[in-house]
Parts: C-alpha cells; structure tokens; sequence
C-alpha cells in the first residue's frame, strides 16, 4: 500500500441533518448546517490554504491563512471559523486574498528557520506546501530581525523532539492536547511575539504531566514535535492500516515504513474505536518488536535445568508431536491442553482450540480471559443472553451519567478515557466507585460528582445497595421492567434488594462508604439522564466476580439503562483480543459464539466440519490443568502467547504444575516466565508479522495485516497448523482469511464476516449475519438477545480473604498507563523510562505506623507468600488498602495473592488479598532464588549461540 | 447649622492631593468647631481644577479649585463656607462654562452625588429606568433600546439594541450580563470616574440589560490598575444586595440578577470583549475567533451581552428618560450624547460630555484650550492608541462615528490625546507597532510577527535603509495587518501608523508625495 494521506477538511463534521446551500467560487455545493466555509469548500474539492486548521479539532482562527471573502459581508473572515450560510456567495481567491494570505506566509518565513532540505519533516511539512501554494518568493523583512531560531530543542521524551525554533504557534498541539487527550499539559507561555507552547509550567516534555499519547505530534503542521524515529531514518513511503496489539480499545494505526523498517505508527483516522487518537503504548512503544531478545528460532531441552539448545523448525515441531503423542499413549487423550492467547488473532485463537478439540480430542483450551473477564462472559450471559459488552465506544458521546467502577481507563483504556473525558467535560456527571482515588476523580475540567472509595470486596454489597435505593425510592423504569425483563425474576430480585439488610445503611459498614454518599450516587444513576456503566477488572477479579457483573446488569435493567445508545453495561477489556479469544470458543465448555460443548446439534455442526468427533465433556480450566497436573493426571500444556507464571494468581501453584508436566510447549516471543519451565519454545511472530483480525471491547472485528515478514519465520497461525499436522490432524489454510471463512460458516454470530467485508467497511461489531449484515454497535436494542432481561439475585457473600491480626491491610493491584499487564513487549521499549519498578501504594497512616517512607524497600506478605518491592506513601489509596502494579517480573505480585476466585468462572481474586507489610532490606529470598532459577533457566547454549 | 462640604474621592483627584485636602478641610473644621459633613464624590471631570472643594450655599454649590491644602486656612478664613470670593473661587459650579457647555446625561450625577449613597442615588433619578424596565416586557426594553440609537460605547460603535435583541433570542440555560471595565485606552477615562463617581448606575444598566434578556449573572472586568473603581464597585454592589436591587428578588420583583466583579490581569488586549471572556474564565487573554458571537457563545459558552461601562450607562438614563429623549440629540446615525475625554498637551483636559457632532477643532481648541505647552497642537490621536492621528487639517471632521470612519480614522472610546508640534510622528507610528507587540495576545501571525517586524521596519525607514522600498513593505504589512489580524488590535494598528504616515511623510523622512496610500 502507497503511503495513506489522510484528507483534512480542516474542520470537525457537524451533526445536523440539515442541508444549506451556498456557492463557492461559483460552484454550487449543500452541506449540512454548521459545517464551516473551509470544509464545505474541502467538500467540494476546494483546498483553502490553512495552517491552524485541522478536522480533528475545533476551529481557532489564528494562523490567517484561510482568508475569504464573503459576499455583503466587511472584511476577510477566516473560512475555518465561519459558518455556512443558505446563499452564501464566497470567494476563495482573489488578487486581495493571494496579496493577505502571501503577506502572512512571509511573516511565518521571517521567524522560521531556512533549513528545509535537511529538516526531518522535509516532505510532511504544511508550512512548506502552504508557502508553496500561496507563491512566496521573498521574505523581504530579511532574517536580521528579532527571532527564535536560537530557541534550544527539547530532546526529553523518548519517542519525540520539540524544537521551539520551528514552531509557528498554531496550538494545534496545545489544542490536541486539550481537546482530544484531555490531559491539558500543553499551553502557550508569555504573550505576543514571546508565544511559546510549554508543557506544563515551563518544564521539559519528559517533566511536564505530558502523557505521550502523540496527540501533539500528529497534530503539528512543521517539524517541530515530530518522532524521534522520523528524524533518524526519514520519511515513511508507504503505509498499511492495521490494529494495535495492546488494550481492548483496538486503536486503528497506520504503520508507515521505508521498506521493511517501520517509522512510526500513525493513529488512522477512519479508525472506528479510536477516530485517530493513540496512546503511549501503541503509538510508540512497538520498539520490542526488534529487540534483541526477542527470540528467532525453535529450541528445545529435555529437561527444564537444561540450556536451551536451538533447533531446526521441523526438529522442534517434531518433538512437539512426538511428545504429546506419547503422553497421550501413557496417561490418556485427556493430559494434554492447550491455552489460546488474548493476544493473538481470532483466526490464530480458533486454530489452537481446534487443534486441541480436533487433534488432541478433549476440550482441555482454556484462556488468559479466565483470569480477567470470564465473570463478564458469564454474568452478562445469564442476564442479557451476550457474553460481551452492550454499546459502542461512541455511545459515550450520549451519556448523561457515567459510572466508573472497578477500572481505571486513564491507564488501562486511555484513549476511551480521553473520549469519556470529552464527554465529561461537556458535562456529564461521573460516579467512580474505586478503592482507589483514580486520576479520572479529578483531573483537569472532570471532577466526580462522587467518588465512592468501598474497602476491596465489597463491590457486590455497594451494587445491591444501589438497587435498594432504586427499588424502596420508586426510581425503577416500571415500563422498561415491564416489556422488556422477566417481571417474576424482577419482583424477586425486588424482593430481595428491598430487604433492610441491603440498605445503604447497613451496607455502610461493610463498604466503609457512608450512606447518604451511597443514595445520592444511586439516585443520580436512576435519575441523570442516559447513565451508562464501565468496569474493568476491579469488578470481576474477585471471588463474587461474575454475581457483581450481573448486579450491574440488574441496575441496568431496572433503570431502562439498556438497549439504546448512551447506556449500557461496558466491561473495558483489558487486551487487545480477549473479546475474540472468548468469541473464538476458547472455554473449555464453549464452542465459538459461546455455544455449550454439550449441545449436540452445535457439536454435530462442527463435526461435519473438522471430520472428527468431539468430546462432549468440558475440559480443564488453567486452575484445574495446574492441579490435575500436580495430582500427576495432566502432562502436556501448548501455550500460545501467555504467560502464566507470571500474570495467574499464587505463582508458587503455578510453579508446581508446571514442573509436573512432562512437555510445556511455549510459544512466545520472548522468554517469558513460563517459558522458564518450558521444554520446546517456539518463537512467535508479532501482530505486525501477520494477517488476522482482532476484536475490541466493542466486539469490533478490525483487521490486523501484515506490515513485514515474520522475522521468527512463521505467523503463529502457521505454526499451530504445523503441530497439527504433525500430530496427524491435518488442517489447510492458504490464508487467515479462509478461517475467518469457517469461523462465520460455524458461528451465526460471524456467519456475515469476511474480510472483504472488513475491507470495505473498515471494521464490524458482531453479531454481523443477515439480520444485521453491516454488524450490531448496540446490542439489546429491540428486546434482549435472551429475550426478556433475567434479573438475578446478587447475595452479598464476603470473600474468604479477610484481613486479621496477621494481615491487617487489603492488597489490590492494577495497571499503569505506560506498562501493558506484565510488561513483556513494553519493558522492552522505552517506555521503561516511566516505570522502571513497581511500587506498593500506601497510606500516609499506615505507612507511620510502620515506619516506612517513600522509596524505603517492604515486605508484602500474604498466607501464600512474600515478596519485596519498594514503598510510595500517598493518599490515593484509603487507610488500610495498598496497592501495586504488577508490570515486572521482580515484583512478583502473583507469589502474594491467593488461589480464592470467582465461584462461577473461576477467575482469580487478584483484587483481594489480606497481607502485612512491613520495612525489609530489599527482595526476598523468594525472589533471589527465582531469579537465579531464571537465569538459569533462560540459557541457552553457547556453542549455537556464538555459531549464530 | 450643618455645612456641606465637597470634595472628590474620584483617582484622578486623588492623584492631586484630594485626600490631602479633605483631611486639611475636615482638620480646620474640628478646630474651629464647626458643624461641616464633607462628602466624598466623583470628579466633574474638570481635571486642571482638581482639587475642586464645592460648597453647598443657598441651594446650589460653589466651586474653589485648584486647592492644595496649605490653602484651606485662607478659605476658611475668607468665609467660604458661605460662598465669599476667593482667588481660587470658581462661582456656581453649574455656572462654570466648561461644564454649562456639557450636555451631562451619563455623568449627570458624577460629581453631584455621593456615590455609595443609595438615598442620594435615588434623590438624584437613580432607579428610574429600572423601575421603568420591571414594569415592561424584555422585548419592550429591548425595543426601547433599540429606538434611543444607543450604540457601543467601547469603540465599535455597535447598536445595542441588535446586541440585547441577538441575545434574547438566543436559548441558554443560563445568560449572562458582561460588562467590560477593561478601560485601557490611553487618554481614557471615562469609565473610571463613572464606577467611581456613580456605580449605581453602572449595577442599574446592567440590571436593565439583564430583565431585557433573561440573564441571571453579571460579571464587570474590571483592570487591576483601577483600585478606587474596584473598591467602590465592590461596594456598591453589596450595598444594592443588601437593599435588594440585587440577588434573589431584583426590586422584589421575581427577577434575579447578581453581578461579581472581576479583576484583570494586566492585558490591553482583555478588553476585546473575546479575550476579556477568556480571561473572565480564568484562562489565558487570548483572542476567540467570531463567529460565534459572544451573543450566541459568551462567558462560559453560554449566551451574552458584553458591552462597556458607558453602554450600560446610558440605558440606565434612556430607561429613565425615554428613548426618543436621548435619540433626539446627536448627529447623523450616532445618536445621543458622548463622553469625550480630553487628554494628553491641553490646557483643559478633563471628562466633556456632549452631543455627537462637535468638530474636532472645537473640542481641541475650544473646549481643550489647545496644548498646555503654549505651542500649536500638531496632531491628535483619536480613540485610543488604535486611533488614527488627526492633522490639524482634518479639524473640522465632526464627532461622529461614519464621519471619523470615512477619514480613516475611529472615535473608539471617546479619548482625545492631544500633541504639540515637537512630537516626531515616526516615532509615534514605531509606538504603535511597539504597543501592538507588546499587547498582542500572540494568537494570529499578523499581530504576533507583524508588530515586531513592523517597530524593524520603521525603524529602517527612519534611518534611510532602503527607504522606499521599506515603505512599501510597511504599507503591505499594513494591509496584512489590517484585513488579517483576528482582533481589532491588530486591525487597526495600522491607523495611527498610516495616519502618521500619510499626514506627516516629513517625520519619516520622505516627501510627501511618496507616502500618499
């Protein structure tokens, strides 16, 4: 693909329907109303000469470039600025135009330095094709005058440059900054002539509450903030539109190249989950694509204390077979299973769980959504009849009320979180509902209206409280409840939810939130307009995960909150394919489209096939194949692109089962911490190697494709057709396309996806088939996919993880915005600089009592285990909580919390655990000895490595 | 008996020794245990007289001024108190020529009144319009308004009736009243001595504005540099909550209105009514682009009228008085009275508020008694530091917005400053670049490079580099500047600079014939 210029009509699209119409240069054109003179003109193939102006953002009016005339109208309007007009007559040049707009342009020259030829943006620069365009041929108020091309360059971020000699102050990074990030570090300091944007208060980029989310250097018009990337191998010559591998937003990005060699990735505008915004990681942080340890070639060992020894493909994958058959031989079909990646493609994800259906012959697939949003699949299922979200992301855009719980989208989904920031800033009213104080309970122009700060745990009995405030105050949507929900499952539910015991009141202690906060807040979700939900893992990380999922729906529900846009129940899907990977039929109990495994009209379908039999027995989930392993019933794991042992909980159990299989087959990129107990690794190939598609939180499919060749090889979709080969199940595919195509002849959710359809539309939200053939962006709108709405009982059961005399705090964890999960691609990229440890988040009081102070090292200890890690004393989070990341492996979070999960799905309750801390001396011994273990079990054999 | 003794608490006053006077006053009083009351009020507006102490006396006031303090012994003793001569007796104040020749409509009670007495507000008229107003429909005031030709006193001349009429009809949950206080022109000052001499007024106007379009809120920016405004502002407006002219229950009707007052920051360019709404929003001065109207998008988004002190004013006195009243003065479409203000090398300068109409050599030379120096005035800027510079040959140009319009020149906000012929003209042009630059709120090119490069090029003309084509250039830059800049102060930059330009070619060096336009 030729290098993608997108077009810019220099002004954001307005929303009316109305049409009006005028004449530009003589030409006739209708444009809706309130569409400025510049776009129309754009529109009708009139490029005005703009410098300011760009359709991301609003219309400012500076740079007085876009000067036109209007007919019986003084003076020289800028076109950006100015609306249309029913018969408007306006004219785009004239002699006094080209004389006004030449005379600007040789003002910007007379302060802008001539080095064109060897500026990186030499080839990108709007300055240059608007001197162009206007005919500047001399500045003839010469260079002597008063300048700045002597400003100095800030040089502080990683990933780009700010050079203040270049810049024409057009605020254009100012503005992205305020209107699309929402972040507002970016100003302009001083005043006339001594204009100069500054981050923050005139600190350095790197300094400055800068987020790096590229929104500035997208939106500059010179080469003065620009990639570093671009100034040190040049300009990009062509571009192909794909799919970010990081969170569940699924930014769409441009990965411009100069041959194979990426330059940069460009946010896409036509990109439907992310309208041309990005956020640090995946705009920037791809570098670990290339890093040296990123692994190129098959290895295998005989046992785990082995080095590695590297392969040919052929050898590897032969062991592989060999292995898993003879386990297969000695303890049965059923010691084998395979765990499909979150981050790899649908088509890639449904290969690995046919293979282990079809080639293994048991149901033993199970995925990383386990540990994250099994509860949503479950809970949303049973009430609305649809494991997955309800809304697009641009129903935000129509909420009046927005409820935050249990996530924290500034870092974990920041490109949603600056679309809800928009949002908020226009004024919708948020409730967070967090442990935590979030960055989005006050952040500039957004400010909560309540932020209810519960003590770990108690999401259930905060939900239910709600609901008694709905149902005793008479704020149910009697009409909605009636033509849409199961009116006995409701007058139950209303039953219960009624009850003194769920009361705000009663629920104040256990919640530590008081009443009168928790009434007020169920009142505004009941009473404010379209109120919509959005909740992360801090609501299904726990032992009554799934109950809390549906609580929400319940909410919903009763408040008519469903089924148009604006509402809904929006779980924020943490990676970037953990909606696909559910949908692909990643469960041990669900075939693709969440369809039991026990149902024999579906197992028939897919039977006829794959020209095999199926198992009609779930299989083991991650939790039960470490035990059955442990217990010495399981003894052969495939592993795509996960990493257990460092992101499932009690670390030690996960440890144990995987040193009780006889083969661990990893295949990653990098030498991950399961690989540490891997027998044959398989190196992966990364989502710019390959074609595929993706599904966001949005159940948006978007197409990945390839950008270069695998550098390990093979796309990972290639490498699972070569073990299923071997192993004597044979599958053919010329192309991930030819998945997709059995993915929709097995799935009447996909049965209209196809990626020429992808091509043509951009993206789709399933369910896309013949009743919706261009895909669904809300769900639930005529009637619930189950039919009528289930409300379900919500019994507050505290979890089993309590605090006492041993552990008096409660452990929570969660994500920071330049580190993705644990950290595999972004610690190996620069975004390093920003995070380089995790640290343990304690309270001012807490932190007294024990005598620790910022930067001092503690112990983190729980029943299962102990781990050191450094202290930050703050008061973002309530007495007698702390609070960690988990992006590295040193930390090693997952030795503390505990084996407690979900009863439904069990997903694993990372967001609970009772531990003690105390000040220590540094790591543990735990860790010294895990480190050592790694390092021993990471090595691989000289002699192959110096013959490389 | 009880005497009355006055004298003005007004800055400008204060600046020449009113403080001091009152004290020396109230002092020789105590000593001579006599029953005085001396009463703190605006300025007549009669500058070179202040310190002027006015004694009531048989039903009207006498006037002595100047007075420094070490004079008030000697009127003590010459018996003042009941009006005897004195060197510096002025007579009748009303009498005064320079104040009979005034048509004070705006400023009739400026100098009059004590300007934070309610009682003395409404012995003296105060209240009326408002009274008037609560009993009519919004759209009634509006067109009353709208009928007295009232136009924007801040310079743009805008009639104000199209700007109340635009805002209510515009929807918002919330409008609001805006009142620029940002007097920043140089050789103005009128607005100051009306919010210190008279705010009641000022809080009347904007209560009328308010009723007429369904505002709830107002707001008056005011400059830093104006501490007595903001002090008696600020007072003025708690006394008129606590006599319910303001808050909950305006004149206990069922209207709320309240108004705070804002202080500025420092900026020349905060009062373009844009960025004055900008930095009423506590963001940085900068320009907003029109459209949007502030009528339709104001102060925090939502829709208002912004118009200056003086406006207000007026519709206080036109609600009172009735439209065709005031319309029935003026000149051509510029209707009612104006407060000139005489400024810069004049014998007499000081507030004269008048009819539209005067010539512009009258006002000079008449009314201002030509330059203070003794020497011909030579030029006159007209309407701020924005204004063109008028030669003497252009004197007969009468007061009149389009009359000033068609010799490329403005009123503004109604400042005269008047120069002597030793000023250099080029030097006043390479100022108005200079001011320009050092006012501009950096948002658009024009203004932001063009002033600077304009103060280069100027001075490259004044030295004979390459003099013609440096003047071709600077009348580029001029139209650059002109027909590009996003605001008026980039707008009209070029008026005092071409002006000067244009009438005085041989201060820059040329003949005259190379500068003509």
């Amino acid at each position: 693909m030729a290098l993608v210029s997108e077009i810019d009509l220099g002004t954001p699209a307005p929303r009316s329907e109305q049409k009006v119409s005028l004449s530009i240069d003589g030409r006739h054109i209708a444009v809706p109303a309130g569409t400025s003179i510049m776009r129309a003109a754009a529109e009708g193939g009139t490029q005005i000469p703009k410098l300011c102006a760009t359709d991301s953002l609003e219309p400012f009016g500076s740079c007085r470039m876009c000067l036109v005339e209007i007919e019986g109208r003084a003076g020289t309007p800028a076109s950006c600025s100015t609306p249309v007009a029913e018969g408007m007559i306006v004219r785009t040049q004239t002699d006094r135009l080209a004389r006004l707009r030449r005379g600007v342009m040789e003002l910007y020259i007379s302060d802008h330095p001539l080095d064109c030829l060897t500026c990186a943006a030499n080839g990108d620069c709007e300055l240059q094709d608007m001197a162009g365009a206007v005919g500047l041929r001399e500045v003839r108020y010469g260079y002597a005058g008063e300048n700045h091309l002597a400003d100095r360059k800030d040089e502080s971020n990683p990933y780009f440059t700010y050079d203040p000699a270049k810049c024409i102050i057009c605020s254009r990074c100012v503005r992205a900054c305020d209107e699309v990030q929402g972040t507002l570090a970016l100003t302009i300091e001083g005043r006339g002539f001594g204009s100069r944007v500054s981050p923050s208060a005139h600190e350095n980029f790197f300094d400055s509450e800068c987020v790096s989310c590229g929104a500035c250097v997208q939106a500059c018009p010179t080469a003065t903030l620009i990639e570093k990337s671009v100034i040190e191998i040049g300009q990009p010559e062509r571009s192909v539109v794909t799919t970010c591998a990081y969170c569940g937003v699924g930014c769409s990005f441009k990965a411009e190249l100069r041959g194979d060699t990426v330059v940069r990735m460009v946010p896409y505008k036509d990109g439907k989950a992310n309208h041309g915004h990005s956020c640090v990681k995946g705009r920037f942080a791809w570098g670990y694509t290339t890093h040296r340890e990123r692994i190129l070639k098959p290895m295998v060992r005989e046992r785990i204390e082995d080095p590695w020894r590297e392969v040919s493909w052929d050898e590897a994958i032969g062991r592989v077979a060999s292995e898993f058959k003879r386990i297969q031989k000695k303890y049965g079909p059923r010691a084998l299973g395979g765990i499909t990646s979150s981050r790899c493609t649908d088509e890639e994800t449904f290969l690995v769980q046919k293979l282990v259906r079809a080639g293994f012959g048991n149901n033993n697939v199970d995925t990383c959504a386990r540990v994250c949003h099994s509860p949503t699949g479950y809970g949303l299922k049973t009430t609305f009849g649809t494991s997955a979200g309800t809304q697009d992301f641009d129903s935000v855009e129509q909420a009046d009320v927005i409820v935050v719980m249990g996530a924290n989208p500034t870092d974990g989904h920041p490109v949603f979180a600056s679309r809800m920031k928009k949002r908020l800033r226009q004024g919708a009213k948020l409730i967070v509902i967090d442990p935590r104080r979030i960055d989005l309970v006050r952040t500039p122009h957004v400010a909560a209206a309540y932020h209810l700060a519960l003590k770990p745990g108690t999401n259930v009995a905060m939900l239910t409280a709600f609901a008694h405030v709905i149902v005793t105050e008479g704020l149910v949507n009697e009409e909605f409840v009636r033509t849409r929900c199961d009116v006995v499952a409701f007058q139950d539910w209303a039953a219960f939810v009624r009850e003194p015991r769920n009361s705000p009141e009663t629920m104040a202690s256990v919640t530590g939130v008081p009443a009168d906060i928790i009434r007020a807040a169920a009142r505004l979700y009941a009473t404010g307009g379209n109120a919509a939900f959005y909740y992360g893992l801090g609501i299904t990380e726990h032992s009554q995960g799934s109950t809390a999922v549906m609580a929400i729906a319940n909410l919903a529900m009763a408040t008519g909150n469903i089924g148009r846009p604006g509402v809904g129940v929006n779980p924020l899907r943490g990676q970037n394919n953990v909606q696909g990977s559910c949908d692909m039929g990643s469960f041990p109990h669900e075939l693709s489209g969440y369809r039991h495994i026990s149902d024999a009209a579906t197992r028939a379908l897919f039977e006829s096939d794959w020209g095999v039999a199926l198992d009609d027995e779930p299989g083991l989930r991650i939790p039960n194949m470490l035990d059955a392993s442990v217990a010495g019933r399981f003894k052969g794991l495939y592993v795509q692109g996960e990493d257990i042992a460092q992101s499932d909980p009690d670390t030690q159990h996960v440890i144990d089962g995987l040193k009780a299989m006889e083969c661990v087959v990893v295949q990653d990129l990098f030498l991950c911490e399961t690989a540490h107990y891997a027998h044959v690794f398989l190196p992966g190939s990364t989502f710019l190697e390959k074609d595929g598609t993706f599904i966001n939180a949005e159940r948006r499919i978007q197409r990945v494709r390839k950008v270069m060749e695998p550098r390990n090889g093979f796309a990972d979709w290639e490498i699972t057709l070569k073990i299923a080969k071997a192993m004597g199940y044979s599958m053919h595919y010329d192309h991930p396309s030819q998945i997709m195509d059995e993915i929709a002849r097995l799935t009447p959710t996909f049965a209209g996806v196809t990626y020429e359809k992808l091509d043509a539309l951009g993206s789709v939200q399933w369910p896309c088939n013949e009743k919706a053939p261009a895909g669904t962006p809300v769900m639930h709108m005529n009637g619930f996919v189950r039919g009528l709405g289930n409300f379900v009982i919500t019994e507050y059961i505290p979890t089993d993880e309590r605090t006492g005399p041993r552990f008096p705090l409660l452990l929570t964890t969660g994500r920071i915005l330049s580190q993705y999960n644990v950290g595999a691609q972004t610690r190996r990229t620069q975004n390093i600089v920003w995070h380089q440890e995790d640290r343990l988040e304690i309270h001012p009081h807490d932190a007294d009592q024990r005598g620790i102070r910022t930067g001092d090292w503690v112990k983190l200890q729980s029943r299962a285990g102990a781990t050191s890690l450094r202290a930050l004393v703050t008061d973002r989070v309530a007495p007698g909580v702390v609070y960690t990341t988990f992006h590295h492996p040193d930390t090693q979070a997952n030795v503390v919390t505990t084996d407690y999960s979900d009863w439904a799905t069990n997903c694993p309750e990372y967001k609970v655990t009772a531990v003690q801390v105390s000040p220590s001396n540094g790591p543990t011994d735990w860790q010294r000895h895990y480190q050592a273990e790694s390092a021993q079990t990471q090595h691989i054999a000289s002699s192959l490595a110096a013959a490389e | 008996m009880r005497r009355r003794i006055f004298v003005a608490r007004d800055a400008g006053a204060i600046a020449v020794g009113a403080d001091r006077v009152a004290a020396a006053v109230a002092e020789a009083a105590r000593r001579a245990t006599l029953d005085v009351e001396i009463v703190r009020t605006g300025s007549r507006g009669l500058y070179w007289l202040e310190p002027l102490i006015e004694i009531e006396t048989r039903g009207a006031r006498v006037a002595y001024g100047p007075i420094r303090p070490e004079d008030v012994p000697g009127l003590f003793a010459c018996g003042f108190l009941d009006g005897a001569r004195h060197v510096r007796g002025l007579g009748d104040t009303e009498s005064i020529p320079w104040l009979k020749r005034q048509t004070r409509l705006t400023f009739a009670r400026c100098g009059v009144t004590d300007p934070l007495s309610l009682d003395d507000y409404r012995a003296h008229r105060g209240c009326k319009g408002l009274s008037r107003a609560l009993t009519l429909k919004p759209q009634e005031i509006v067109e009353e308004v709208a009928r007295s030709g009232l136009r924007g006193r801040g310079g743009a001349g805008f009639p104000t009736g199209i700007k109340w009429r635009t805002t209510a009809e515009a929807k918002g949950d919330e409008k609001y009243i805006v009142c620029n206080a940002d007097e920043g022109d140089s050789g103005t000052f009128a607005d100051r001595m009306l919010m210190e001499g008279d705010p009641f007024q000022l809080i009347e106007g904007m209560t009328i504005a308010a009723l007429a379009v369904g505002a709830s809120k107002g707001v008056i920016y005011c400059r830093s540099e104006y501490p007595h405004a903001i002090a008696t502002m600020h007072a003025a407006i708690a006394t008129a909550r606590n006599a319910n002219l303001l808050g909950p229950r305006v004149a206990d009707s069922a209207h709320v209105f309240d108004i705070e007052l804002i202080v500025g920051a420092g900026s020349y360019v905060c009062g373009e009514e844009t960025a004055l709404l900008e930095s009423a929003e506590g963001k940085r001065g900068q320009v907003r682009a029109k459209p949007p109207l502030p009528a339709h998008v104001g102060l925090f988004g939502k829709p208002s009228v912004v118009n200056n002190v003086l406006t207000f004013a007026a519709a206080a006195w036109i609600m009172a008085e009735g439209a065709e009243s005031y319309n029935a003065l003026g000149y051509g479409r510029s209707r009612g009275t104006i407060p000139i203000q005489l400024a810069g090398n004049l014998k007499y300068p000081g507030l004269f508020e008048a009819p539209f109409g005067m010539s512009l050599g009258e006002l000079i030379d008449d009314i201002g008694g030509g330059a203070a120096s003794g020497r011909p005035v030579r030029a006159v800027q007209a309407g701020g530091p924005l204004g063109a510079y008028f030669p003497r040959a252009l004197f007969d140009t009468p007061y009149d917005y389009e009359a000033f319009t068609k010799r490329d020149g403005l009123i503004g906000h109604g400042g005269l400053v008047a120069f002597d012929d030793t000023v250099d003209m080029a030097k006043q042009a390479r100022f108005a670049m200079e001011f320009c630059a050092l006012e501009s709120c950096g948002k658009c090119t024009p203004c932001r490079i063009g002033s600077v490069r304009g103060v280069e090029v100027i001075d490259r003309i004044v030295k004979g580099e390459n003099r013609e084509a440096n003047v071709a250039l600077l009348k580029d830059l001029c139209e650059t500047l002109k027909w590009g800049s996003l605001c008026a102060l980039g707008g009209f930059t070029p008026y005092p600079v071409m002006s000067a330009l244009t009438h005085f070619p041989e201060d820059f060096g040329l003949a005259p014939e190379l500068a003509e336009v």
